[in-house]
């Protein structure tokens, strides 16, 4: 078998990890699967290609930095489009969510909720952007070869760099931080970590910020690596739950390794099956940790 | 005569949607099922009826020439089994994790028409479906009342075996075990297999309706199935009144009102070239719609209302 599958499978599985990392936080605090959160990276890379349109527009246009297919101005976009992206999942909760969780809204009906949520969001983005793919650059990328075969581009190498940083940040922040701890508290019992004296709402806020962001930069990575569409993000969908439920439900190494999985099962069944197959993997995967492990590779029973 | 004629059309398709409505409020409306696969099991229940039924065609496996209404229970049937397999599968987890598992059945079905284009055509489709009361084509409006007749008796029909199903012991204990299944449990009942059950049953209405939709359109593809139709359905129910199979019909008939007359509004105003970009907005609409009922009016217009026992 050509090794060349694996680096596909990485590089893939490392988007779909940093997707599916948002998604799990929600996931395990809000307690719902947040049918909305394809849309999130959607919108989170077409905030970027908006904000590097302008960025390029006021200062002339940027060089590409060394080897990379992108410059400076895109860099900067995707930290302002992360801000955007954040706000958007805030706007959505306070209209939306945070009203039916009040109410004491069944979860299935905060996920129909979040259903609706996802397609008006996804064709309002079809409205502005029209259906027709978009590129940040349209610089070509000599992939560089490494021994055994190998190819990998620059932009690739980035991707994976800019995985592995936000992966490690994200785990030290829930881990080593107050408002990381008081994010698990809430998860554990929301009722008690508020009489702890914990802000609840506080919290909730923050766990959007940071999956937006998470979302937004794996819109970012995979407008780059492949292309921008307003349907990127609902295709990335089943991938990112079958990644989160693979990793168990909460846990941010899992998902990330849930990722790695689904990105590597996706690039096996494009060499072996064919590329038409590639969507089938994530439903095959999914399927087969229900039947097996249902509370995910890394899941606490019960969770 | 020609509004006649469209009454006609539009009627039909929108008694063809009532029946996919009809099936989800069995899963969702009476059982708490949340299903985001709905296109999936419409889908099956269409390919199949219309592989059984299509006359032979060079090329394609399938086309058995079979009667209309094996191809119908056919399609019923498929999709019952398809319904019975996922509900086996997670029923037994979280609830949640059968909506995402609907989800990814969706996604599976839609890769399968799409890439078994030996037995379905591929993105082409099937062609050629059978039409009933084809041999009276050559009179348009006879041909139109009795296909409106047809699905319209097929509705009465699925419509008087749920209410039975909804009145029947079984469907009580349904009720029971939505409200308040740790009580239903103590009084003996299995929720897990009931759960299995109606889903099941609302799995074979929606393949039954998705039989019945590509027999009238005569022409089916991948595209006839994408996640909007769920979206549409899930509209239907919820603006309807979900648990109530009344409001299920009036929703599915009001919200198809809504689309057409829409898609009509758009056809007529909006310039040729900008179509493709007002019909996104059409869908932004049904989510918005969804969304606010949520918020506001939760029961929908017909609101499921307990049943008060008859003897006063």
């Amino acid at each position: 078998m050509n090794p060349q599958v694996f680096v596909d499978g990485i590089v893939a599985g490392s988007m779909i990890g940093l997707g599916a990392i948002g998604l799990t936080l929600v996931y395990s605090i809000l307690r719902f699967p947040n049918f909305a959160h394809g849309e999130l990276v959607t919108a989170g890379a077409y905030f970027a290609l908006s904000l590097a349109a302008l960025i390029g527009a006021a200062v002339g246009g940027t060089a590409p930095i060394g080897p990379f297919s992108f410059g400076w101005a895109i860099v900067l976009a995707a930290l302002g489009a992360m801000v955007a992206t954040a706000a958007l999942a805030l706007a959505l909760d306070a209209v939306l969510f945070q009203r039916l969780r009040r109410r004491g809204a069944a979860v299935i009906i905060i996920v129909m909720a979040s259903f609706g949520a996802s397609l008006a969001l996804r064709s309002g983005i079809e409205f502005v952007y029209t259906a027709s793919p978009a590129y940040f650059t349209r610089e070509l990328q000599i992939a560089m070869r490494l021994p055994g075969g190998l190819r990998v581009t620059p932009d690739q190498l980035a991707a994976l760099a800019l995985t592995a940083v936000l992966v490690v940040a994200v785990h030290l922040f829930v881990t080593r931080t107050a408002a990381g701890r008081a994010m698990r508290a809430v998860r554990e019992n929301p009722a008690l970590a508020a009489l702890a004296g914990i802000d609840v709402d506080r919290t909730i806020r923050l766990v959007w910020v940071l999956g937006a962001a998470l979302a937004c930069a794996a819109g970012i990575t995979a407008g780059l690596l492949i292309q921008i569409r307003p349907t990127m993000g609902f295709d990335l969908l089943l991938p990112l739950f079958a990644a989160a439920i693979l990793g168990g439900v909460g846990s941010l190494p899992g998902a990330v390794v849930g990722g790695l999985v689904v990105g590597l099962g996706e690039a096996l069944t494009v060499a072996f099956l064919g590329a038409e197959w590639r969507a089938g993997a994530a439903f095959m995967l999914l399927v087969a940790i229900l039947v097996v492990r249902p509370n995910g590779l890394f899941g606490r029973a019960g969770g | 005569m020609e509004f006649v004629a469209y009454a006609t059309f539009f009627g039909t398709v929108a008694l063809s949607y009532a029946l996919i409505t009809l099936g989800l409020n069995v899963q969702w409306g009476q059982t708490g099922l949340f299903n985001v696969g709905v296109a999936a099991f419409v889908a099956v229940g269409a390919y199949t009826s219309a592989i059984l039924t299509t006359p032979a065609t060079e090329g394609r496996i399938g086309g058995f020439d079979l009667p209309l209404p094996v191809g119908w229970l056919a399609a019923a049937a498929a999709a019952a089994l398809l319904a019975n397999l996922v509900a086996w599968l997670t029923i037994r987890l979280r609830a949640d994790y059968l909506a995402i598992t609907t989800f990814g059945v969706a996604v599976a079905v839609q890769l399968a028409v799409l890439n078994l284009t030996p037995l379905t055509g591929g993105p082409f489709g099937i062609t050629f479906i059978p039409r009933p009361f084809g041999a009276w084509a050559s009179d348009p409006a006879l041909f139109g009342f009795a296909n409106l007749a047809l699905v319209a008796a097929t509705v009465l029909a699925v419509y008087a075996v749920l209410e039975c199903l909804a009145r029947s012991p079984w469907g009580r204990i349904l009720r029971a075990v939505r409200e308040d299944e740790t009580a239903a449990e103590a009084l003996g009942k299995s929720p897990r297999r009931l759960r299995i059950q109606a889903f099941t049953v609302g799995g074979a209405v929606m393949g039954l309706a998705g039989a019945v939709q590509a027999h009238f359109v005569g022409f089916i593809a991948p595209e006839n199935f994408l996640p909007t139709l769920t979206f549409q359905v899930w509209a239907m129910l919820i603006v309807g009144g979900s648990g109530n199979n009344r409001g299920a019909i009036l929703g599915a008939v009001l919200v198809w009102a809504i689309w057409a007359a829409s898609g009509a509004l758009i056809g007529a105003v909006v310039p040729a070239e900008l179509q493709a970009r007002a019909a996104s907005l059409q869908i932004v609409m049904i989510g918005l719609a969804l969304c606010a009922i949520l918020l506001w009016r939760p029961g929908g217009l017909l609101p499921d209302r307990p049943r008060r026992p008859r003897a006063r």
